[in-house]
């Protein structure tokens, strides 16, 4: 049955997006209906993905160049949806299966399954149950067209659709005026690095005259150099938007007011890593565009170093998390600056995995432990040792230790950074060591120490910790996939470099020890004896208030100018002016009504007369 | 020509009253006078061109006309002076602007 999905994989974008009209229509009615129904979708996006894999190992070597589009294996002939006609120049509905995409998918649906299920216990006594389920599912098929489109319109659609999800599931408490704008903050930030994307869509189409993958990307050679650069740059900069890089980063943080199995797939795991996706789907383009490359590895440095610093002094779980997504989707883009896509991709599976799962279990804490702030959490682990045992996994695995996941992955971003520019791999190799610190600061925090007196902690229950188990699992096998991986890619694996991993090994333990030791002082931040350090580092570097100073504010208060004094006087004055000046003719007009019929009939007469006159003297 | 002069003085003479006598029965009277005029350039111009049962029908009716009218804007100004307990015209005045 799934092979109909895997020939015409757009099919995957529209069932989950009609599911969730099913649910929003019949969900109230049926109470298990909404996550079964979400849950559906997931699993149909993991069987398609899974099925693709299958068929294209079957049809042979993986590497294929179908019409210059360097892409792995297709599993079917793409099928092409022509969407509407301007001009001479067709916008297509198309999808296509590779073994990019299906390991996208798998990625997506598994993160969507654990989410789904791990819902049903987080959001029990919520109020917006269908709301929620029915999003999710949304979700999925925004997701599952992103992911699997093969024009450039498709995808901006399905970029756009997984933005307008997140955006509805960040405000999902919409009576909470925090979540309201972190929200819009989120959309609107976003929307600055989407119409860049868009511009840059349109300046491939416009020069290229198509909007396929294959056609676009089979023409760039041919292209103006500059052109090439700046539709690239404009794309990385929807990419930096999308993936919550410097400088657009600021949304993800406010995100977190969402309920948190959602930063777990949209925030963590799928959508923010949407941006290291579509550059590799699209590397051709950034293999020709240096400028690109350089604002990719500008932005992913920069991220990965701020946001790991942030996130040794933050205080809330889920900031924590944040500001660790941002670090982590930072090493994704210095890879993808200096042109180890595959490895980039590579780092967003595995992060993925335990990403998700850290972010899940974090939920679990705070289900368990009513709170989010980790300087009332402590003692944790006695109370809640399943939830626990899986946080530990995803941490050793975030901060790098082998044999888990992120080892593997993060020394294949080591590595290729380190030998294209080993000053760039010094301030990753910095990042790790950051990444160990917070992981062992903010273990230590919420499952360490001594209980706190009024603390009720209880563990969650079996629906909400068979996902964490499950998503354990790849957080630690997945690592010994890379090669696998890297071949079925068609990017040439290199061996694990021993000197790389040690070093990387060393710095992570160097760093787990500091911030073990950090968390024992008395208010557990890093900087803690330096208070200005410390408290730049917990108002994030006074970004939101830089933003707020230097854009936020103009605009206001320009826009408070352009109301107080354009509306009230320019718009209003010509609205109002117009109904004063009709008033005035009226009332001049009004006096000729003298209600005196004999003054009437002089006018009528006067007139007649004027009209005879002027009759006879025009000679007729 | 003197029947035209004499209907052109009449109609001057009738308009002249409409509009300037002050009360009702006047303006009625005037506009007796108002119609005499052209039902007399049509009698005198039906003569001068040789008459015809047309002509004579055409102002016979003309002649009733006028006599309805008047029958009518009798009976209105008695309506209006029970109303109003006036029948100067300059009185009149309610539906100004």
């Amino acid at each position: 049955m799934t092979e109909v999905f895997v020939s015409r994989p757009l099919l995957l974008v529209v069932v989950p997006l009609v599911l969730a009209v099913v649910i929003a229509v019949l969900g109230r009615r049926i109470r298990v209906l909404p996550p079964l129904l979400a849950l559906a979708s997931a699993v149909l996006t993991i069987a398609t993905g899974g099925m693709a894999l299958a068929r294209i190992h079957s049809i042979g070597p993986a590497l294929h160049e179908v019409g210059g589009w360097m892409t792995s294996a297709l599993a079917y002939p793409v099928v092409m949806h022509p969407w509407f006609l301007a001009s001479e120049q067709s916008l297509r509905l198309a999808g296509a299966l590779d073994t990019l995409s299906a390991i996208m998918l798998l990625v997506v649906g598994l993160v969507a399954a654990s989410v789904v299920v791990f819902s049903m216990g987080y959001m029990r006594d919520d109020s917006g149950w269908v709301r929620y389920f029915a999003l999710l599912a949304a979700f999925v098929g925004s997701m599952n067209m992103l992911v699997l489109a093969s024009s450039l319109t498709t995808l901006f659609i399905g970029w756009e659709l997984v933005g307008a999800c997140s955006f509805l599931l960040i405000g999902f408490w919409y009576e909470k005026p925090v979540a309201v704008s972190a929200a819009i903050k989120a959309f609107l930030t976003t929307r600055v690095g989407d119409v860049a994307m868009l511009l840059g869509i349109a300046i491939l189409v416009v020069t290229t005259g198509t909007d396929t993958y294959e056609g676009v990307v089979s023409s760039i050679k041919g292209m103006d150099p500059g052109l090439v650069n700046a539709a690239a740059v404009c794309l990385a900069i929807g990419a930096l938007g999308k993936s919550a890089q410097f400088p657009l980063h600021g949304w993800l943080p406010d995100a977190m007011e969402g309920p948190t199995p959602v930063s777990a797939l949209i925030h963590a795991a799928t959508m923010v890593a949407a941006g290291v996706y579509l550059v590799a789907r699209l590397w051709p383009i950034f293999d020709a565009a240096p400028a690109a490359r350089a604002v990719l590895l500008g932005a992913g440095l920069v991220s990965a170093l701020g946001a790991a610093l942030i996130a040794t002094a933050q205080r809330d779980i889920k900031k924590v998390l944040a500001y660790s997504t941002i670090s982590q989707l930072g090493f994704m883009f210095v890879a993808l600056g200096v042109g180890a896509w595959a490895a980039a991709f590579f780092h967003l599976v595995t992060h993925a995995a335990f990403k998700a799962l850290l972010f899940l279990a974090s939920g679990s804490v705070i289900h368990g432990s009513g709170t989010q702030d980790l300087y009332s959490m402590g003692g944790l682990r006695r109370q809640m040792p399943a939830t626990f045992a899986v946080w530990v996994v995803g941490v050793l695995a975030l901060a790098g230790i082998g044999p888990l996941a992120g080892f593997f992955s993060k020394d294949a971003v080591l590595e290729a950074v380190w030998h294209t520019s080993p000053l760039a791999g010094m301030a990753l190799f910095a990042a790790t060591l950051l990444t160990a610190v917070y992981a062992a600061r903010t273990t230590r925090l919420a499952f360490f120490g001594e209980l706190t007196e009024h603390s009720h902690a209880h563990e969650s229950p079996a629906t909400m910790l068979a996902p964490l188990f499950v998503l354990a699992v790849p957080a630690v096998v997945l690592g010994f996939a890379s090669g696998i991986f890297a071949e079925s890619l068609a990017a040439h694996a290199e061996p694990l470099s021993i000197p790389i991993s040690v070093a990387a090994t060393l710095l992570a333990l160097l760093g787990a020890a500091l911030g073990w030791r950090a968390a024992a002082t008395g208010t557990g931040a890093v900087f803690a004896r330096i208070p200005r350090v410390s408290e730049t580092l917990i108002a994030a570097f006074h970004w939101d208030a830089f933003v707020a100073t230097a854009l936020v504010r103009p605009v206001t208060s320009t826009c408070r100018i352009l109301w107080a004094w354009a509306d009230r006087f320019v718009i209003d004055g010509a609205v109002e002016g117009s109904g004063r000046v009709t008033r005035g003719i009226a009332a001049a007009v009004a006096r000729l009504q003298s209600g005196d019929a004999q003054a009437y009939a002089a006018g009528i007469v006067a007139v007649v007369a004027l009209m005879m006159a002027a009759l006879i003297l025009m000679g007729r | 020509m003197s029947v035209l002069i004499l209907s052109a003085t009449l109609f001057a003479l009738g308009l002249y009253g409409v509009l300037t006598r002050r009360d009702f029965v006047g303006v009625l009277a005037s506009i007796e006078v108002l119609i005499g005029a052209p039902l007399l350039l049509l009698v005198g111009l039906g003569a001068a061109f040789g008459g015809g049962a047309g002509i004579e029908a055409v102002g016979l009716l003309v002649i009733v006309l006028a006599a309805a009218e008047a029958a009518v804007g009798l009976a209105l100004v008695v309506a209006v002076a029970g109303r109003t307990r006036t029948t100067r015209v300059e009185e009149l005045t309610e539906v100004r602007g």
